[in-house]
This record gives structure tokens, C-alpha cells and sequence, in this order.
């Protein structure tokens, strides 16, 4: 396939990808956007498998085979409560083989057209040590938010002494070990990149609390977009460039989208340390009390109700209740009470996974809206139940100028009607602050497993008739 | 750092910056001119992305990044092994993961996504 050829296969790639995401805006152009996706993909590779200088078929189409039938069983078996995993789990892989293809083209330069082993172009071995540094602090940092998510790793944070120190020395080392391999050429310096790289990834990640999860997760997403445009100045190819561009940009607003429904600057989550600290739970919990309430009275309160907002948190995925909660919602809907689902933007542990979660259970999307959409239709509502979430309904993001949450947007559930709120226990959240919602007048708990209470309203309300 | 001077520094520099030497490539300024612009089209596509499909978005572009299997496979196709070529192998055996269960999972997902009945 000759030069100008492949360029416009690549470039057609490209506008594939860019259509690609613009489907997101609406799930109907959506499904149509992943075809074009998988086509651009398609159009890639097959254009890379005509250059000349590629013989080896045999080689390729085992790794394909092999990285295919692997990627095709984990995402047809996976749950979608381990979306956030599975996503940290594929944004390693990506960091991985950044750091792969950069070696590669460090020891035979002649294969992507950049010079002769031991005389790359200057450029071309600065760009790569970037493209190769991203990739292995995107596979670091990965693979630590996947352990915090999968529970294999506690989540709280992890404060090193002097880290803030530790960081800078291990950048600066960085930027001298970029100097040295564009000067020296040295093989020496390339892997010193990707060691202290390594490190760097497990150091930046680490010292970030479990809340913060949606930004961690975004911001992944966004360096192992930058990681592919690095490779992409490495092999002077616009279709990397582009596509690095797009997902680096698209983590990057993300990102800003999560720091916004927390309130939080993304230098202070970067900096790290919120979520794990318990000090404030609990604290002047004992002389205050509880109204605690059982399913049928639930069922009672919903039933007589003529509109219900269901409000979903990560106990809800947790629990795996999203599917008891929908048949609940059912029943409620045949009684004629208008139910309708609030989404915070940081309800879960990755951008739109309750979305997902609800979608499984085969809610329709129009039902569910987002925190500007029903903020204000709160004092119109008589009942709000609250599964699974807690910090994101914390009245003390509003009154309280103390609380680490001050400042932070919340579902106005207080304002309705009744509240009543799905919880195992009086424990704080994920931000470990106490929720004085626990304590007014008008909020019922409902103490128990998020799914088991849905099923027993079930049969409380088909009880009721 | 041994035995660099500050002449070869800056000369270094002056290379990673300028355009690259040779007529293999295209000139450093065209494809980052390129990359910016990509940036800002990233920017305004992705603010047209609507909340609820944040999830699929992240799988999706999470496939599509995995595009530097390009740069994998041209290491793998030389005939005979190679260190580089071990390398390459390995990059197509991770970026196909990431492809194919990337784009699969993103399908199943916006295949749950439906209007009211």
C-alpha cells in the first residue's frame, strides 16, 4: 500500500473515532457510533498489516488471536457492578503496551522509519521517552486504582513521609533520564525512564482515598490517551496523534466533571489524602436518634405517595439491588405514583455507572435524570429513597462551613416529603463525615442489605394489592 | 550525565524541537499542529456527550486509544526474532485485549439503554 493511500485509510480512521464519541450524545446514535468505532479499528490495522516491511502474518495473527479471545471473554462475562475494574484493569493494558511499542521502537528503529539503532533522531527519542514515561505511569497508577476498586487494596489513602519530596526528586530524575537517552542514545537510559516511571505511577495513585475513585479513573483514562499521542510523535503518525488527543481530552473533562460534583480542585485530589479519614464519624451521634422503619412501612409511605425519587449509590452496585429496585419501581408505577431515579455525577466509583446499573435492570433512560434536572423538583416530591448513597445527599455540603464536604452540590433530598434511607448500618461514607439527614424528622431508616429491603417491599406492596 | 557539555544540551534541545532532520517524517510542527487542533475537536465532542453515557464513553475511548497496536504490529512484522519484535508481540497480545473486550463491553452496554416501553 503506498504512502498517500495509507495516509487516507488513516485519516478515515480518525473521522471514524471522532464520530465514534459523537454518538455519546444521545443513546439511540450511540450503538451506531461503536459500529463506526469497531470499523475505524478494523481500518487501522488492516492498513498497518499492508505496509511494506510487515511479512510476518503467522506472528500477528497468534498475538490477535490470543489478546482477542482474552479481551472477548472478560467483557462478555464481566458484571457491570465491576465496570470501574474492569475499565482500570484495560487502562493498564493500554500504558502496558505504550511502554511495549516504545521499546520496540527503541531497538529497531528501522522498523517505523525513525533512524538506525543507536542513532535515532534526537526528536524522535524525546517523544518517545514521553510516550514511554506516560505509558508506564498510566500502567501503575492502573493497576493500583484497579486493586483499590477490586477491594484488593484497602482504599484508603496511603501517606509516604515527605512524598510530595519523593515525587519532585523522582520528576526531576525523569526529566534528566529524558536528557540522557535523547543525548547518549543510551539503552541504559531508556529503562531508568521506565523504572522510575513505574514508581512514579504507584506513588501518584497511591495516596488518593477511595472517594476520589471518578477522578482517579477519568484522569487514567486521560493520561493513557496522551501515552498513545506520545507514540504517535514517535512514529510521525497523525491517527495516533488524533486518537491520543481525543481520549487524553475526554479523560481530561472527566476529570474536571468529577472534581465539579465534589468541589474539589483536581490539584487537592492529585495531592491526595481525602477519603479515609474517620475522624469526624460518629462524632455527637450518640445523644441524637433515629427514626428506624421496616419494609411494610416503606411500602406504606411509598405506596400512598403520588411521586417517589429513587436516589442510587454505590451500596446500590454493592448489593446488586438495582434489579429488586426496578420491580419495586414497577409496582409503585402501577399504583399510578410518578417514580423517577436522580443521578449525582459522583453517585458510584466511575462516571455514568449508575446509569449503566439502572439501564441493566431495564429502566427506561427518560426516567432518569441528572442533579440539575430534579434538584429542584425536591420540594414537589413526597418521598426520596436514598440507596446505596450517602455523602451526595449530606445536608452538611450546604450548612455546614466545617465539613470537608462544604461546598459540594447535593441532592436536595431533605426538602421532600419523606425520606427514607436504605442503609446497612449508621456508619459514615466513603468521605467518612456523618450525615445529620440520619437525625430530621422526616427521614425514616431503613437498616438492612439494599436488596433485601427492595424485595421485601416487593412483597409488602403485592401484599397491600 | 557524565561528559555532557552545555553546547550539546542546547543542541539537543534544538532538535527535539526543531524539525526533524531527514525527509522521512513529517515536520514535527505539522503533526503537532495536528495534535492541537485534535485536542480542541476532543474538547467540543466530549462536552456534547450526554452524562448518562459517561460509562460507555470511557470503554470506548479506553478501545479506541488501544489504536497504538499500529505501532505494534509494524514491530511484529519483520520476518525473524527479534528483541524489538518479542516487544511488538507482546503489544499486539495487550492493545487486542483492549480492543476487542473495549468494544464489546461498550456495545453491551448502550444495548441496555432503552426508552420507556
Amino acid at each position: 500500500m503506498n504512502e498517500t493511500l495509507s495516509a487516507l485509510a488513516y485519516l478515515a480512521a480518525s473521522v471514524c473515532f471522532i464520530q465514534a464519541l459523537r454518538g455519546l450524545s444521545s443513546p439511540t446514535s450511540a450503538v451506531r457510533g461503536n459500529r463506526l468505532g469497531i470499523a475505524g479499528m478494523t481500518i487501522a490495522v488492516m492498513t498497518t498489516l499492508l505496509q511494506p516491511g510487515v511479512f510476518d502474518y503467522g506472528s500477528i495473527f497468534v498475538a490477535v488471536l490470543i489478546g482477542g479471545s482474552i479481551g472477548a471473554v472478560v467483557a462478555y462475562k464481566i458484571e457491570m457492578t465491576a465496570l470501574p475494574q474492569l475499565v482500570a484493569a484495560f487502562h493498564s493494558l493500554v500504558g502496558l503496551a505504550a511502554v511495549f511499542v516504545a521499546a520496540a521502537a527503541f531497538y529497531a528503529p528501522e522498523a517505523f522509519g525513525i533512524g538506525a539503532r543507536g542513532a535515532i533522531h534526537a526528536s524522535s527519542l524525546v517523544e518517545m521517552a514521553i510516550g514511554v514515561a506516560v505509558g508506564a505511569i498510566t500502567f501503575t497508577g492502573s493497576i493500583i486504582a484497579f486493586g483499590k476498586l477490586q477491594g484488593l487494596i484497602s482504599g484508603a489513602p496511603v501517606m509516604l513521609p515527605n512524598r510530595h519530596a519523593i515525587n519532585l526528586g523522582l520528576g526531576g530524575a525523569l526529566i534528566l533520564a529524558v536528557l540522557w537517552l535523547a543525548l547518549g542514545q543510551s539503552a541504559i537510559a531508556f529503562w531508568l525512564i521506565v523504572i522510575l516511571a513505574l514508581a512514579l505511577g504507584v506513588l501518584i495513585i497511591v495516596p488518593i482515598g477511595g472517594a476520589d475513585m471518578p477522578v482517579v479513573i477519568s484522569m487514567l483514562n486521560s493520561y493513557s490517551g496522551w501515552a498513545a499521542a506520545g507514540i504517535g510523535f514517535t512514529l510521525s503518525n497523525p491517527l495516533l496523534i488524533i486518537t491520543g488527543a481525543l481520549v487524553g481530552s475526554s479523560g481530561a473533562i472527566l476529570s474536571y466533571i468529577m472534581c465539579k460534583g465534589m468541589n474539589r480542585s483536581f490539584a487537592s485530589v492529585i495531592l491526595g489524602g481525602f477519603g479515609g479519614e474517620t475522624t469526624a464519624a460518629a462524632a455527637g451521634a450518640g445523644d441524637r436518634t433515629v427514626k428506624q422503619a421496616a419494609a411494610d412501612d416503606a411500602a406504606f409511605v411509598m405506596g400512598q405517595a403520588a411521586s417517589v425519587v429513587i436516589v442510587p449509590g454505590y451500596g446500590m452496585a454493592v448489593a446488586q439491588a438495582q434489579h429488586a429496585l426496578r420491580e419495586m419501581a414497577d409496582l409503585l408505577k402501577k399504583r399510578g405514583v410518578k417514580v423517577r431515579y436522580a443521578i449525582h455525577p459522583v453517585a458510584g466509583r466511575m462516571p455514568g455507572h449508575m446509569n449503566v446499573l439502572l439501564a441493566e435492570a431495564n429502566v427506561p433512560y427518560e426516567e432518569v435524570l441528572e442533579l440539575d434536572e430534579i434538584n429542584r423538583d425536591f420540594p414537589s416530591t413526597d418521598v426520596s429513597f436514598v440507596i446505596g448513597a450517602n455523602d451526595i445527599t449530606n445536608p452538611a455540603a450546604k450548612e455546614d462551613p466545617k465539613s470537608p464536604i462544604y461546598g459540594m452540590p447535593i441532592l436536595d433530598v431533605a426538602r421532600s416529603g419523606t425520606v427514607l434511607f436504605v442503609k446497612r448500618s449508621l456508619a459514615s461514607g466513603y468521605a467518612g463525615i456523618d450525615n445529620s439527614l440520619f437525625y430530621k424528622d422526616n427521614t425514616m431508616m431503613l437498616f438492612g442489605d439494599a436488596k433485601k429491603m427492595c424485595e421485601q417491599i416487593v412483597k409488602a406492596l403485592e401484599h397491600a394489592g | 550525565m557524565d561528559g555532557i557539555s552545555a553546547v550539546q544540551l542546547a543542541q539537543a534541545t534544538a532538535a527535539a524541537a526543531a524539525v526533524p532532520e531527514g525527509a522521512h517524517a513529517t515536520p514535527f510542527l505539522a503533526l503537532f499542529t495536528i495534535f492541537v487542533l485534535a485536542v480542541f475537536l476532543g474538547y467540543y465532542v466530549i462536552w456534547s456527550v450526554t452524562p448518562a453515557l459517561h460509562s460507555p464513553l470511557m470503554s470506548v475511548t479506553n478501545a479506541i486509544s488501544s489504536v497504538i497496536i499500529v505501532g505494534a504490529l509494524l514491530a511484529v512484522g519483520p520476518l525473524g526474532f527479534t528483541f524489538a519484535k518479542a516487544m511488538g508481540f507482546l503489544a499486539v497480545i495487550l492493545a487486542s485485549i483492549n480492543i476487542v473486550g473495549g468494544f464489546i463491553v461498550t456495545q453491551r452496554m448502550l444495548g441496555m439503554f432503552k426508552r420507556r416501553t
